[in-house]
């Protein structure tokens, strides 16, 4: 079984877990992602998360076609919150199942590093002293390289 | 003469001061063509130098052609996780 969704409810994990759950898997590997309070040293009192929801669905179905091919996991699913996030919330959700523990945590370290570099997902950070700003995570890159 | 609507998002769309743009579309009009012209609306000059562009829900090259009925994007940054 699979599936993947741009959700705007609350995400949570332990219903990823029971539904990638089956005798036949040996190993469940989770990933959970949620809003951090510092970033750069910035203190962040939420994060607004949005998305070009079409194309997202769309780079999703292609990165799990191809952690299915790579790792050949039995059950993988990724859920993934957009709108308005408070300190703590999951923002995203993994969960894989394999009949050994390599491939679903491979798999799971595949899925989120996908995720993070090609889904149309943006955040704008909501700072303590009433600012706000687009993280750009290429921002740190740039500046290394000059 | 034909057009092509352009999506914005995020800090894209800020930038430019609209979810959309709309651009005239010349047969043979290819994504390097397309990022010419947005550069000389209002806005772009704050745009990076070469910005991600999808055409129809996929990342694109710049030398893909562009077709009126298909769904282009401009995606900056992603930050998703």
């Amino acid at each position: 079984m699979r599936r993947f969704s741009v959700i705007t409810r609350e995400i949570d994990p332990a219903s990823l877990i029971n539904e990638v759950a089956s005798p036949e898997h040996g190993a469940i590997s989770v990933f959970i992602g949620t809003v951090r309070e510092v970033n750069d040293g910035r203190t962040v009192s939420a994060i607004e998360y949005s998305a070009y929801k079409s194309m997202a669905d769309a780079e999703l179905e292609r990165i799990l076609d191809e952690a299915e091919e790579r790792f050949g996991v039995s059950a993988l699913i990724v859920e993934h919150r957009i709108g308005l996030l408070e300190l703590g919330d999951v923002s995203v959700a993994i969960a894989a199942a394999h009949a050994h523990r390599a491939p679903a945590l491979d798999c799971i370290r595949y899925v989120i590093d996908e995720i993070k570099k090609r889904v149309p997902i943006w955040k704008k950070e909501h700072y303590a002293d009433g600012t706000r700003e687009w993280v750009d995570p290429t921002r740190n890159a740039q500046a290394s390289s000059v | 003469m034909s057009t092509v609507t352009v999506q914005l998002f995020a800090s894209y769309a800020e930038l430019l001061g609209a979810p959309t743009v709309e651009l005239p579309l010349t047969p043979g009009t290819t994504v390097q063509d397309l990022l010419y012209r947005i550069r000389s609306l209002p806005g772009a000059s704050a745009l990076p130098s070469a910005p991600r562009v999808a055409v129809n829900r996929s990342f694109a090259a710049l030398d893909q052609l562009i077709e009126p009925s298909d769904e282009i994007a401009l995606i900056p940054p992603v930050a998703g996780g």
